[in-house]
């Protein structure tokens, strides 16, 4: 069966843009090239990127803010430009609101601290859900413990969607945040941002959006989405890993305390005191992630270049393809909405078989890239009964092609673990 | 890297689908049970310690993996009727040999849990059930 030959080539992106990628050329096993699908994990590069970051590097090099030597203005002026890039990129009013953290996990982490600790009073509400990653329940677990503060959680549908009325109920004066995934990692869920924070906001309360899974895969724009705070990470946008954004709107980051102290986010240091500086310095102490962010800078050439709108239609029939033939499968339960509700990945797991053997399978027989666990989201999988599932995501350089490969590896795997009614070698009478 | 026919050998296929003492242990002296966090394979043995310190019986319950749930087969049926010398004799690296196929770091904590919990449980005493 193959999926791929029924697929509408006019909503799919050049085949082409997969020679940008010098990974997806090699061969994982002897006579397999690499089919990657674990792209809500972390992306792969292009060449665009890989290139940006070894010129910076052979080129224009030197701590930022610091020097009046030429190449620490040099690496300045890239490092501040990356920043303006990834204003334009998420639509945010100015340069200043966009903070170069670590990562997302860092993002929130700094949110959680710096807003939580200075606002947060015993009884206050944090309003998170159910299918957030681990990095957007344990910081507010963390501050919630610290500020007296409770956290409510929204449940989900049966199908794996927020349960929005919930959401209205859930929703009070005493709520003073909302802290909620554009896209679970887990369901692939899209969640109504747009309609959460236009409700929180009538509440009294600030909206933080996890936005990691969709600010690589979908146009995000924090105006008119009115969103207080996001945070994403550079890698899983083909960016380098350890570069991640914190936008956050001025007036808030403004009152908000600084959470590192240190180098650079300082006005005036005195033996017993200090100043902290203006945004965005005030909340990137020490030496910043210079190459990564200019890295990610180069990412977001490259990503403008093809487009959000047509990465997310390119996605969009890679899900329904594998949404579809997943269905027909006996015994294999996706977890999540219809394709219309979701973006690109599909997590599944199965009755008998564990995602192990799937990961282990499609990896050492087919080449295929896929996650097995609970993609750090162990209290979405409690909740839907299973502690283990497999995840396929999506990025524009899959092709329908590389969705049959995984349908081809997963019928394999099944008929692998199918009961055969084996028998051990007894080694005792009992 | 080990292709899939050497990690998935029939002797660790016939554990999977035709266990050494799969199930609970009503005369059980003591237990334990542990999961990975990484994938949430999940192994609990019961067992029955003499007053000489022999296993006289033991019994595992579990979920994951075939490698998590194939390897706690091996070892109860290894460990059947030995002593917890023994026990605190038998390694890790003795549980990866007895598995047999060659196992990447991630794999061998599937294959190392119940080895793990069996060498907790029989310092867990059940606070009631079995006579000491």
């Amino acid at each position: 069966m193959s999926a791929a030959k029924t697929v509408d080539q006019s909503a799919l992106l050049p085949e082409s843009l997969r020679d940008d990628f010098p990974i997806l050329s090699r061969d994982i096993l002897e006579g397999h090239p690499l089919v990657f699908l674990d792209n809500a994990a972390s992306t792969q590069r292009p060449r665009q990127v890989i290139d940006a970051i070894s010129n910076v590097y052979e080129h224009d090099y030197a701590n930022v803010h610091r020097g009046i030597h030429t190449l620490s203005e040099r690496s300045t002026e890239l490092y501040e430009l990356a920043r303006e890039k990834v204003r334009a990129f998420v639509g945010a009013k100015h340069a200043r609101e966009v903070i170069f953290t670590p990562g997302t996990t860092a993002s929130i982490n700094l949110v959680a601290r710096s807003w939580g600790g200075a606002n947060l009073q015993p009884g206050d509400e944090i309003l998170t859900t159910v299918m957030e990653h681990h990095s957007n329940l344990v910081p507010w677990q963390q501050i919630a413990a610290e500020t007296g503060a409770v956290l409510r959680h929204v449940p989900i549908t049966e199908d794996g969607r927020l349960d929005m009325a919930a959401f209205d109920q859930l929703l009070s004066e005493r709520t003073k945040l909302v802290a909620v995934c554009s896209i679970s990692n887990t369901l692939g869920t899209i969640n109504p941002i747009d309609e959460i924070t236009s409700k929180a906001h009538a509440a009294g309360a600030l909206v933080l959006v996890d936005a990691a899974q969709s600010v690589p895969h979908m146009p995000v724009d924090v105006l008119k989405s009115d969103v207080d705070f996001l945070a994403f990470s550079g890698h899983k946008m083909l960016g380098p890993s350890g570069v991640g954004i914190l936008y956050g709107k001025e007036s808030l980051l403004d009152a908000m305390p600084p959470f590192l102290g240190g180098g650079s986010m300082i006005n005036e240091v005195r033996l017993d005191s200090f100043t902290p500086a203006e945004l965005p310095a005030k909340f990137e102490a020490g030496t910043p992630p210079i190459a990564p962010a200019i890295g990610m800078s180069a990412a977001i050439d490259y990503l403008n270049h093809i487009g959000l709108e047509a990465i997310h239609r390119h996605e969009q029939v890679l899900t329904q393809l594998a949404y579809d033939a997943l269905s027909q499968i006996e015994g294999l339960r996706i977890l999540g909405p219809a394709p219309k509700h979701r973006a690109g990945l599909v997590s599944f797991a199965f009755e008998r078989i564990h995602a192990h053997e799937f990961a282990q399978v499609l990896n050492d027989q087919f080449g295929v890239a896929v996650r097995a666990g609970h993609h750090c989201t162990q209290p979405l999988h409690a909740l839907l009964g299973i502690s283990a599932s497999t995840r396929a995501s999506f990025y524009f350089y899959n092709q329908p092609e590389n969705v049959d490969c995984l349908l081809e590896g997963i019928s394999a795997v099944q008929s692998m673990f199918a009961p055969q009614g084996r028998r051990r070698r007894r080694k005792h009478n009992s | 890297m080990p292709s899939e026919e050497e990690l998935y050998q029939e002797h660790v296929l016939d554990h999977y689908e035709d266990p050494f003492h799969r199930g609970t242990l009503e005369s059980a002296t003591h237990a334990h049970e542990d999961k990975n966090p990484l994938c949430g394979d999940v192994v609990r043995i019961e067992l029955k310690l003499n007053d000489e310190g022999k296993i006289e019986n033991l019994y595992f319950t579990g979920d994951g993996c075939v490698i998590s749930q194939a390897s706690a087969s091996m070892l109860l049926e290894e460990l059947y009727g030995k002593t917890v010398d023994d026990l605190k004799d038998f390694s890790a690296a003795d549980m990866l040999t007895l598995y047999g196929p060659r196992l990447t770091p991630n794999r061998q904590k599937c294959c190392l849990l119940s080895w793990k919990v069996l060498q907790s449980a029989v310092h867990s005493p059940l606070a009631e059930g079995g006579e000491s």
